[in-house]
C-alpha cells in the first residue's frame, strides 16, 4: 500500500508529489496524458513563473523545471493511465486505473491528493441559440489542435470571452495567419490581464466588443460555420434589438469559463461547495472525507500557475502531516462568503490545526478600487481580522494568510469585502 | 496631448502617461518607466510559436525567440519559424534558428522533442 496517491500530473500534482516525497512519504502519481505537466504543455506563450522564479517562462518551460525535479526525485508514476474510480473502505482508498499497457489495475493508499485540473464550459453551458455546425469549439481545444497537433481550426475567426485564454487564442490564430474579426465580452470590462489586452489585441488591431455577445450561429449547406450574429447587451445582459452585427467566420472560439474537474469523487459522498463548483476543504486542503485532499485548478480555478504550485505544495505537506495524525478528531468551524465575496477557500477551519497559518483565497464579485476585507465571528460587528486592499478584481484571486490562532471562540466566521472611500 | 500606455511588466497593469515634453507619469516601479521608454522608441516582443518536426508522435514542438524582437518583425519571424522542420531529438533550449531575420536573436525550443516521462519509464 502507498502512503499517498496523486491523481493528475500537472503543475499541481508535480508540486504536491515532490513535497510529500521530501517528507519521506511513499508517493505514486497517475497521469492520463502521455506526458507530465498538464495544461502547461499547450500554453506555449510566456508569462509563467514570475512569482516563484522571478522569470518569465513559457508554459512548457515552467513544466519542464518541475518534471525534471520530479523525475530526479525518483517518484513512482504512470503516464497514459487514467483514474476511473475511487473507493474507500475503512481507512484505505482503492484507486482504479485504466491504461492500454496494463489494463485495469487497482492501487491502495492511505491518502489521495486530487490535482485533476479543470475543464472548459461549452456552448451548452451558455446556451447560444442557432445551428450546430462544426467550427464552434472551445479555446482550449483549439489551443491543443494548433500547439500540439499542428492543425488550424479555421481561417476567419471570432472569439467569445475576453479572459486570458480568449485573448491568448485570438493572438495565436492571428500569428498563424488567420483573420481574427473580433473578441466579444458580455461584461462591460475584460477579465483578462492588461498585458494580454495590449499584446494580444492592441498589437494586432483586433477589436474588443465589450457588453456584446454572440446571439446566433448560422451554418452553411455542409453544416460548417458560415456566420455569427453579435449583439450589444443591456445591464441585465439582454441583447438589445437593432444592435446586430454579422460576421462571416469559419471558426468561433468559446472562452467562457472553466470548472474544476472533480467528477471522480462522485462515489465518495464528499461535501461540495456550489460557489466553487468543487469540494469544500479545510485549511489543510482536506475534504469532508478524511484522507482525501484537493489542490490546484481542481479546487478553484487559478489565474497563475505560481499560485497552483504553492497551493499544491502546501497540500502535499498537509497531506503528509495527516498520516501522523490519523484518528484525531477534528474541531471545525465554517468560513463563509459574505458581502461582495464570490467564493472563499478553505470553507472550513479546523481549530486543532491552529498552529499553521491558513492561506485564504477568495474572489470578489465586483471591481473595488479600495476595499476593506473583514472577517467577523457569529455575525458580531467587531472584526476578528481586517485587511486593506487596493484594486480588487473578480479576475484576480485575492490570497492572504489568516492568523487563526488569534481567534478565540468556536463560532463560524464570515468574510466580507467592504467598499471604502 | 498625453499618450497613454498600459504597463505590461507585471499583472498590476499601471496606466502610464507621457506628455509632449516626454515626462512619464503614473508608473508604479522603475521597470514600468523603462517599459514605456522602450514602447515609445523601440517596442519589442517575445514571439512564441511552434515548429514542425518529423516525429509523428510530436508533430509540433514549442519554441520562442530567446529575447524580445522588434514588434514590426513579428510576422517575418513567424514566417521563418514556419519554414523550419526539426529532424533530430533536440532538447529544451536548443537553437532552431540563429539570428532570426537579422534581429540578432535566436529561436530556441521550449520543450524537449522527446517526452522525458516516457524516456525514463
Ligand atoms: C489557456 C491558459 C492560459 C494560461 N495562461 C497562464 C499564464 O499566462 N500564466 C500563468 O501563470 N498561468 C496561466 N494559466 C493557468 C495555469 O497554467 C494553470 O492554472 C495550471 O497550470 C493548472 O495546473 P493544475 O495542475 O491544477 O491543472 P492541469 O495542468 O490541468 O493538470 C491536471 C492534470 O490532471 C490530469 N487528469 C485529470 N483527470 C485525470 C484522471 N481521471 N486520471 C489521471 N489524470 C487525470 C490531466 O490530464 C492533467 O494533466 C493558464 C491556463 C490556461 C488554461
Amino acid at each position: 500500500m502507498k502512503d499517498i496517491i496523486v491523481i493528475g500530473g500537472g503543475a499541481g500534482g508535480l508540486a504536491a508529489a515532490l513535497k510529500a516525497h521530501e517528507e519521506d512519504r511513499d508517493v505514486f502519481l497517475v497521469e492520463r496524458e502521455d506526458e507530465l505537466g498538464g495544461i502547461l504543455g499547450q500554453c506555449i506563450h510566456n508569462g509563467f513563473g514570475l512569482e516563484v522564479f522571478d522569470e518569465e517562462y513559457t508554459g512548457p518551460e515552467y513544466a519542464d523545471i518541475y518534471i525534471e525535479r520530479f523525475l530526479e526525485a525518483g517518484i513512482d508514476y504512470r503516464v497514459n493511465t487514467t483514474v476511473t474510480g475511487i473507493k474507500k473502505h475503512d481507512d484505505v482508498f482503492t484507486v482504479i486505473t485504466s491504461s492500454k499497457e496494463e489494463g485495469i489495475v487497482e492501487y491502495e493508499s492511505k491518502v489521495i491528493i486530487m490535482t485533476t485540473g479543470c475543464y472548459e464550459k461549452t456552448r451548452g453551458a451558455i446556451q447560444i441559440p442557432g445551428d450546430r455546425p462544426s467550427g464552434v469549439l472551445t479555446a482550449g481545444i483549439a489551443q491543443r489542435y494548433i500547439n500540439i497537433n499542428g492543425l488550424m481550426p479555421g481561417k476567419k475567426a471570432f472569439v467569445l470571452g475576453s479572459g486570458d485564454i480568449g485573448l491568448i487564442m485570438a493572438r495565436r490564430m492571428r500569428l498563424e495567419g488567420a483573420e481574427v474579426l473580433g473578441v466579444a465580452e458580455i461584461l462591460p470590462y475584460s477579465n483578462g490581464l492588461n498585458r494580454n489586452i495590449v499584446q494580444c489585441l492592441h498589437d494586432f488591431d483586433i477589436p474588443l466588443y465589450l457588453s456584446h455577445t454572440v446571439t446566433d450561429i448560422i451554418a452553411d449547406d455542409n453544416n460548417n460555420l458560415k456566420q455569427i450574429i453579435v449583439q450589444k447587451v443591456d445591464d441585465d445582459f439582454k441583447p438589445i434589438g437593432g444592435s446586430e452585427k454579422t460576421f462571416d467566420v469559419d471558426v468561433l472560439l468559446l472562452a467562457v469559463g472553466l470548472i474544476p474537474e472533480v467528477t471522480l469523487i462522485e462515489d465518495l459522498d464528499v461535501d461540495i461547495d456550489p460557489l466553487t463548483n468543487s469540494v469544500s476543504i479545510n485549511q489543510a486542503y482536506e475534504t469532508s472525507v478524511p484522507g482525501l485532499f484537493v489542490a490546484g485548478n481542481a479546487l478553484q480555478v487559478h489565474d497563475l500557475v505560481d499560485k497552483v504550485t504553492k497551493e499544491s505544495e502546501r497540500a502535499g505537506l498537509a497531506a503528509s502531516a495527516s498520516l501522523d495524525r490519523s484518528g484525531e478528531a477534528k474541531k471545525e468551524i465554517h468560513l463563509k462568503s459574505g458581502n461582495h465575496v464570490g467564493y472563499v477557500t478553505p470553507q472550513r477551519l479546523d481549530l486543532n490545526l491552529k498552529k499553521e497559518m491558513p492561506v485564504v483565497a477568495l474572489r470578489s464579485k465586483q471591481e473595488i478600487e479600495k476595499a476593506k476585507l473583514i472577517i467577523r465571528q457569529d455575525g458580531k460587528e467587531a472584526a476578528v481580522f481586517e485587511k486593506r486592499l487596493t484594486f480588487v478584481l473578480p479576475a484576480e484571486m485575492t490570497m492572504f494568510e489568516f492568523p487563526l490562532d488569534e481567534v478565540t471562540g468556536t463560532g463560524d466566521l464570515t468574510v466580507d469585502l467592504e467598499v471604502s472611500s | 496631448m498625453k499618450k497613454e500606455f498600459i504597463c505590461i511588466v507585471c499583472p498590476r497593469g499601471c496606466h502610464i502617461t507621457v506628455d509632449d515634453e516626454g515626462t512619464i507619469e503614473g508608473y508604479g516601479c522603475i521597470r514600468g518607466k523603462k517599459y514605456v521608454e522602450e514602447e515609445m522608441h523601440d517596442p519589442k516582443r517575445i514571439v512564441t510559436s511552434t515548429v514542425k518536426t518529423v516525429f509523428p508522435e510530436r508533430p509540433r514542438i514549442s519554441c520562442k525567440t530567446k529575447e524580445a524582437v522588434p514588434k514590426g518583425k513579428i510576422f517575418d519571424v513567424m514566417d521563418a519559424i514556419n519554414n523550419v522542420t526539426v529532424d533530430e531529438p533536440l532538447e529544451i533550449g536548443d537553437v532552431v534558428i540563429e539570428d532570426v531575420c537579422d534581429t540578432g536573436v535566436d529561436v530556441i525550443l521550449t520543450k524537449p522533442v522527446k517526452s522525458k516521462a516516457s524516456v525514463n519509464k
